[in-house]
């Protein structure tokens, strides 16, 4: 547990916030993209839940770190009202991020939503292995959209809108042509359980390999409430598996959808 | 009142000495593996590991936890890898803890469940209690029916009181209408000792899709929004039984365990608050020993039932 200064907040979309602290201490030991920060809301008990954000940005130089949230509760809320120089109680970097293959040639990004901030310092890092990078991103309308000049430094950035005010109206899926996915190694996806499921179930009849980053509820975050599970296949074997703890991040194909 | 520089915050419990009356609640502690990460778990006075079942269970269908005001509700469903899995893997890490003893939380659905739960256990030199839990509301069957109706609990200690090595801790659940009559009858059917309480069962209705937010619809309500509640039942219950009592609810602080040891009970469990800080247990012995300084309290056993009616 670190308490650490908050550097900046600022809202970037309609009820979505960008805030930037320093850097947890843990951090330090390392970091993967799509790993997650723990945010307690106020040092009282009146939030018992801490808050899960992904991971957006990361300067290590710097020493900053900046996570992208909705708020859309109460808990949330209050953590928009962080002042610079205040501080917050962060637990972190927690669970397991996406995977990065050296030999990979052409990654595809798809993010729904809240979903697309991770894919962010995946891109980043992805870009540092001299990787091809196509970002898939969905947003409900164009003032929810997000992040989009940030993926644009990686490479094209398809655009999609469920009310087409922004980019093309429809949703990821629709973008993961085959064309897109011929040349592609891999993809990586993060967003609402039913944009997780139509992209496993396209990715696999284009038969690109990758990964989801899976959205449940979550407790405690480091694997001792067993709240945040998801049903997991591994050797013809299904199991509640922890999604702070072993997770958020799984493979596409081990991931069971109902 | 002079500051003390020196508190003795040992407790006798079932002849055992406790360094101190905290331990983690089960279920909100996982099988300690986590923890070790955040602190030396030898700090703690005993260590409870999560409800254990004769197979393994995955639990129920997400989502399992809702935040409520100063609370929050579960509904885990039991998921743990069974018996022979804890014995196999689980427990043999808490070989480190020696001078701590390990308490086992025993579930189940049948009487017969829970009695093979507990011969199996019989074998673990790492196990120095059992804490058997009737009461779980998140199962269909079985848990909860033995902690709310005395008949069903005494038949179910009896059975366990038999075949079990190790002393019986009998976790009650606030559910019914009079906590005492159920206490008692586990105290006359042999319970070593009774925890208190389980969770409260509650609902949050999910406004969006109208309908109960759980996807098991009711779950237990617990943290600081229960302590009320699980105060009074500790205060009444611990007047009226000889066996030594465990409070268990909304725990965050060390006056907020100091208050369950003035209520009548001999030592603590803290669940919810470990998960708003994984630290919470280390914080509340340490605060729990500033509060006895403070006061001019040399030993924190003197503290055990100070509210009782004089």
């Amino acid at each position: 547990m670190s308490l650490v200064k908050v550097l900046s907040q600022r809202p970037i979309a309609d009820q979505l916030f960008s805030i930037t602290i320093e850097s947890p201490s843990d951090l330090r030991k390392g970091y993967e993209p799509g790993q997650f920060l723990h945010f307690r809301i106020t040092d009282s008990f009146d939030f018992t839940l801490r808050r899960p954000l992904s991971i957006c940005k990361v300067d290590l130089k710097k020493r900053q770190i900046t996570v992208v949230y909705r708020a859309s509760g109460e808990g949330t809320r209050r953590l928009s009202r962080l002042l610079p120089g205040e501080q917050v109680d962060v637990i972190g970097p927690l669970g397991h991020g996406f995977p990065m293959h050296d030999e990979d040639q052409h990654a595809i990004l798809i993010g729904g939503g809240i979903g697309v901030p991770p894919m962010v310092e995946l891109g980043r890092q992805l870009r540092n292995r001299q990787m091809k990078i196509t970002s898939v991103v969905g947003f409900a309308s164009k003032r929810q959209a997000i992040l989009l000049d940030e993926l644009a430094e990686f490479g094209d950035v398809i655009v999609l809108s469920q009310d087409g005010s922004i980019g093309e109206e429809g949703l990821v899926t629709d973008a993961l042509t085959e064309a897109l996915c011929a040349d592609a190694s891999r993809f990586y996806a993060c967003g609402p359980t039913p944009m997780l499921k139509a992209v496993k179930e396209t990715m696999q009849i284009h038969n690109v390999p990758g990964y989801l980053s899976l959205e449940e509820r979550m407790g405690c975050g480091i694997g001792i409430c067993v709240g945040c599970v998801h049903p997991i296949e591994r050797d013809q074997k299904v199991t509640n598996r922890k999604t702070c703890k072993e997770g958020p991040v799984f493979l596409a194909q081990e991931v069971v959808f109902s | 009142m002079s500051r003390l520089t020196h508190v003795d915050l040992r407790v006798p419990f079932l002849h055992k000495m406790l360094k101190n009356p905290v331990m983690p609640a089960s279920g909100c502690f996982s099988f300690g593996e986590e923890m070790r990460q955040f602190y030396d778990l030898n700090l703690l006075g005993a260590i409870v590991v999560k409800a254990t079942t004769l197979d393994e269970r995955q639990g129920n269908p997400t989502p399992r936890i809702a935040e409520t005001p100063a609370g929050m509700l579960n509904a885990i469903g039991l998921q743990n890898p069974g018996v022979q899995a804890v014995l196999a893997h689980e427990l043999p890490r808490l070989k480190d803890f020696r001078t701590l003893p390990v308490i086992v939380n025993v579930a189940g659905t049948a009487i017969e469940d829970y009695v093979e739960v507990v011969k199996a256990l019989n074998s673990s030199e790492v196990v120095s209690m059992l804490e058997l839990n009737i009461s779980c509301p998140n199962v269909k069957c079985g848990g909860i029916q033995f902690g709310t109706d005395p008949m069903m609990a005494s038949e179910m200690v009896k059975a366990i009181k038999a075949v079990s090595h190790f002393p019986v801790i009998v976790k009650l659940s606030p559910n019914v209408t009079d906590i005492v009559s159920m206490a008692l009858a586990v105290e006359e059917a042999g319970a070593d000792a009774i925890s208190l309480i389980n969770t409260l069962i509650g609902m949050q209705i999910d406004l969006e899709k109208r309908r109960p937010l759980l996807a098991n619809g009711i779950g237990g309500l617990s943290g600081p929004a229960v302590k009320p509640v699980a105060v009074r039942m500790v205060y009444e219950v611990s007047q009226k039984v000889h066996v030594p009592v465990i409070g268990i609810g909304g725990i965050r602080t060390g006056e907020d365990a100091i208050e369950f040891l003035m209520a009548g009970a001999s030592a603590v469990q803290v669940g919810t608050a470990n998960f708003t800080d994984p630290y919470a247990c280390p914080t509340i012995i340490e605060q729990m020993e500033a509060w006895c300084k403070e006061h001019g309290v040399a030993k924190v056993e003197q503290l055990i039932g100070a509210a009782w009616r004089k």
